[in-house]
């Protein structure tokens, strides 16, 4: 009954988007207002209409209907609550669902706004979002139908929606169980999060693509799509962050990043989305780069597009394969599609977006950003050709290649401090013209500051001159921030006569997209500091000690205490071992590193024990035991500098984000009386 | 006598290099490598069935019986490089973290490179020509105190103007 609940209203989803698209189009070329307001009527309902959809399943996989396949496959009796209902983004079918369900809430959410003033844009906005949507719902439907259910007939057992002639249902006592990976706090956020960022880029793109189809080149689209780009932005860069963070905490390989593939079609639309961000500010500031921004939205939906085909298509292996299918070749229809529709649409319009305006000097502040742009862009075309070049060389030679993390960190390493280089310079640099004396006239007192980043460097024992380098840029950058911050505050605390403090917080409050800027990039480099520590000094070793026995690296060594094997009510053989972290001498902390064994997936997990300081992680995997045998165990020991920096970073990162996306307080109108 | 005491000096001489070869040997063959020497050269391969996991970190049994033999290559006396080309012609170029550079593969290491290369040459270009184009304009004015150019008010008026036109167009 809940499957048929389910699915119907799927359906009726599917019906009413192609109603949407059909009505809009229908209502724009034949200038019938009532038909564009009944496909926005239309738009606004497929939200609540997937949710039926998602709460049906929900329902299936909270009551253990293990005759539904995905229930089947995803969920078992022994999981608790919380992870059958995160079950839903646990494999293919249910994420499809998931995915279209937030789309839907956005596209939905569009609809809410008042539209009276830019009326010519919202019949394409419809199209738009809800042509990408009829697509997703319509791989759920026929592909990848969450709702399809076990039978059985002469020939075994087939699953299918629909009971086909002379089968009957087959109900199996119990599911598979959610694969060990997923069954960690961390995948109930990151999931989410990455598929909020890759949806909600969608929206900025539709308003992208009216003003194209519209010819209003202007910079409304911008205006309007700004929040909804920040937000897509704020969720995929939260989405990379939890799913490192969840790769250091469980994957157990002492890492947070490597270079998956998956990995890397979530990061491509993050770096064409961050470039978009960048050269949106030129266009708004100096009415340049139009037609970049445009290509740079179009690339980063297409990437939104690509990066669910490569998740979902079975293209690529990956740590990630949790879910796979055969929806490829449909999949790279609709891609086409749209990159020939849009690039189309983009050239009829080229010779509108063209700007009169130039850039007046290399070191103002359009001509930084640019560059930045093109360093974004640098790290994405080495990634896109990492990921897609094993399939190429099997194509051309025959041979299988691995394109691993040392292809991707030798571009890598150098873009990063070229980025630094310029987040030391933007700052400063003004809008329109800047010369180098200027500049240095600003970056002196900065740089003196500096040079203590690139002493604490050599003075903690950092001594590889890449390092000292890039900690002397992160000095830079702070420092330049930093005084930056002071001298606008002191300017505001003359003037105003007011405290250091209520100057400081005026100056934010003020101006809160630009300090939300300044925030982020205090983030990144804060991030870039854990980034360097654990890429660059990462000290490791693996050895079998008995009980009592010790184990060193680094500074510290650890000292196996006991293992406990025990069962848990949730279906997992647990072994725990007792380990006493030392330094100098001294027990300065007990950690618990532990495999855990899944008995309805007959799977493992590892999860390690770290103690985590401002400093350095000393992060600690049971690899094997043979207790009875040998009283031992085998551990891998990871001494990781200064990685706690990149989740530090990450968060002010996001903080950063969030105070950008408010809006900034404007100043209330002044009346003047005349006399 | 010389002769007898010299035949005996070379005889012990011959003996003793000897004995130091077979007991080099012998310790290479009977030594047992160490965890870290197994995962030095494991974080360098990736086995076919795990793809994008190194070797080192993967907790198959496919996995476990690879460092297996990688232990013991090691404890044969194998190099590094050695034991790296065994499982290269085991199983091919795709054990290897990064395709080795010869033939096709060049490609995966010049085309970003190309293209980065490309973008910088455009941009350059482009620099260049918009600050020439803004030399030969004439009535700009730069305010000496802050080192700023204002946009004189025509081209903005321009720009207001050509964002009305667009406007019309709907």
């Amino acid at each position: 009954m809940a499957a048929d609940v389910g699915f119907g209203s799927l359906l009726i989803t599917l019906i009413v988007s192609i109603y949407g698209v059909v009505a809009a189009i229908y209502g724009e070329r034949n200038k019938k207002i009532e038909w564009v307001l009944s496909a926005k009527r239309a738009m606004a309902l497929v939200f609540p209409l997937l949710t039926i959809s998602i709460l049906s399943i929900i329902y299936l996989l909270v009551t253990d209907h293990f005759e539904v396949v995905y229930v089947s496959e995803v969920s078992s009796r022994t999981m608790p609550l919380y992870l059958k209902i995160t079950a839903l983004w646990g494999g293919q079918a249910g994420s499809l669902l998931f995915w279209s369900w937030l789309l839907a809430g956005f596209t939905s959410a569009v609809t809410l706004r008042k539209w009276e003033r830019d009326q010519e844009l919202l019949p394409w906005v419809i199209v738009v979002s809800l042509l990408t949507l009829a697509f997703f719902v319509l791989l759920s439907v026929f592909f990848e139908n969450p709702f399809a259910q076990y039978w059985q007939d002469a020939n075994g057992i087939i699953t299918s929606f629909s009971q086909p002639p002379n089968a009957i249902p087959i109900f199996p006592r119990d599911g598979s169980g959610l694969n060990p990976l997923l069954r960690h706090p961390g995948m109930i956020i990151h999931p989410p999060m990455q598929y909020l960022g890759f949806v909600a880029f969608i929206i900025p793109f539709a308003y992208a693509m009216a003003s194209l189809i519209t010819g209003r080149t202007d910079d409304r689209w911008i205006q309007l799509s700004r929040r909804w780009t920040l937000w897509a932005w704020l969720f995929l860069s939260l989405g990379l962050i939890l799913g490192a963070r969840w790769a250091y905490d469980v994957l157990g390989w002492g890492g947070y990043w490597g270079w998956d593939p998956v990995e890397i079609s979530a990061l491509m639309p993050w770096l064409s989305g961050t470039a978009f961000l960048h050269a949106v500010l030129i266009q708004e500031k100096r009415g340049m780069f139009k037609q970049l921004t445009m290509v740079l939205i179009i690339l980063t939906y297409n990437l939104v597009i690509f990066g669910t085909f490569l998740t979902r298509s079975g293209l690529l292996s990956s740590v990630h394969s949790f879910a796979q299918s055969t929806i490829g070749p449909i999949f790279l229809v609709f891609i086409a599609l749209t990159i020939i529709v849009s690039i189309w649409i983009l050239n009829l319009r080229w010779n509108d977006l063209k700007s009169r305006q130039v850039l007046t000097s290399y070191f103002s502040k359009e001509a930084l950003i640019i560059i930045s742009v093109l360093l974004f862009l640098g790290v994405l075309v080495t990634s896109f050709w990492g990921v897609m070049f094993p399939k190429i060389s099997e194509l051309v030679t025959g041979q299988k290649v691995t394109v691993g993390p040392p292809f991707y960190e030798r571009v890598t390493g150098p873009i990063l401090g070229g980025m630094l280089i310029i987040m030391v310079i933007c700052p400063l640099a003004v809008w329109g013209y800047a010369s180098f004396k200027h500049l240095g006239r600003l970056l002196w007192k900065p740089f003196i500051f500096s040079l203590g980043g690139a002493a604490l460097a050599i003075y903690g024992g950092f001594t590889r001159w890449e390092a000292v380098i890039a900690f002397w840029l992160i000095g830079f950058v702070l420092a330049v921030n930093v005084f930056e911050l002071a001298r606008r505050t002191n300017l505001r605390k003359r003037n105003e006569e007011a405290t250091w403090l209520s100057s400081l917080l005026h100056v934010i409050h003020k101006n809160r997209r630009s300090y939300g800027a300044m925030i982020v990039h205090i983030g990144v480099v804060l991030m870039a500091l854990g980034i360097i520590g654990i890429e660059l000094f990462q000290t490791e070793t693996q050895g079998t000690i008995p009980t009592g026995g010790e184990l060193s690296v680094g500074s510290y060594s650890m000292t196996f205490d006991r293992l406990d094997v025990f069962d848990t009510d949730d279906g997992r053989n647990v072994a725990r071992a007792v380990v006493s972290v030392v330094k100098d001498g001294q027990v300065i902390e007990e950690i618990y590193p532990r495999r855990d064994f899944f008995y309805d997936s007959g799977q493992p997990m590892t999860i390690p024990g770290v103690r985590s300081t401002l400093v350095d992680d000393f992060y600690v995997i049971l690899v094997d035991w043979k207790m009875v045998t040998s009283d031992s165990a085998t551990f891998k020991v990871y001494h990781n500098p200064l990685v706690k920096w990149l989740w530090i970073g990450a968060w002010v990162f996001i903080l950063g984000v969030v105070i950008g996306t408010l809006r900034d307080k404007e100043n209330k109108p002044v009346t003047v009386r005349s006399k | 006598m010389k002769i007898r005491i010299k035949r005996l000096f070379r005889t012990m001489f011959t003996v003793i290099t000897l004995l130091m070869i077979f007991a080099s040997v012998a310790a290479a063959q009977g030594s047992d490598p160490t965890d870290d020497e197994v995962n030095a050269i494991a974080k360098q391969l990736y086995c076919p069935v795990c793809e994008n996991v190194p070797l080192d970190a993967c907790g198959t049994a496919a996995c476990e019986q690879w460092r297996g033999i990688i232990r013991a290559k090691l404890a044969e006396g194998w190099t590094d490089q050695q034991i790296k080309t065994y499982f290269v012609n085991q199983y091919g170029d795709r054990v290897l973290a990064e395709p080795p550079r010869q033939g096709f593969n060049w490609v995966v290491y010049i085309v970003p490179l190309v293209v980065f290369l490309g973008g910088i040459f455009l941009l350059f270009r482009g620099f260049q020509t918009w600050l020439a184009a803004n030399q030969e304009s004439p009535g700009k004015r730069k305010n000496s105190r802050t080192g700023i150019t204002k946009a004189p008010s025509e081209e903005y008026k321009q720009r207001v103007e050509e964002d009305l036109k667009n406007r019309k167009k709907l």
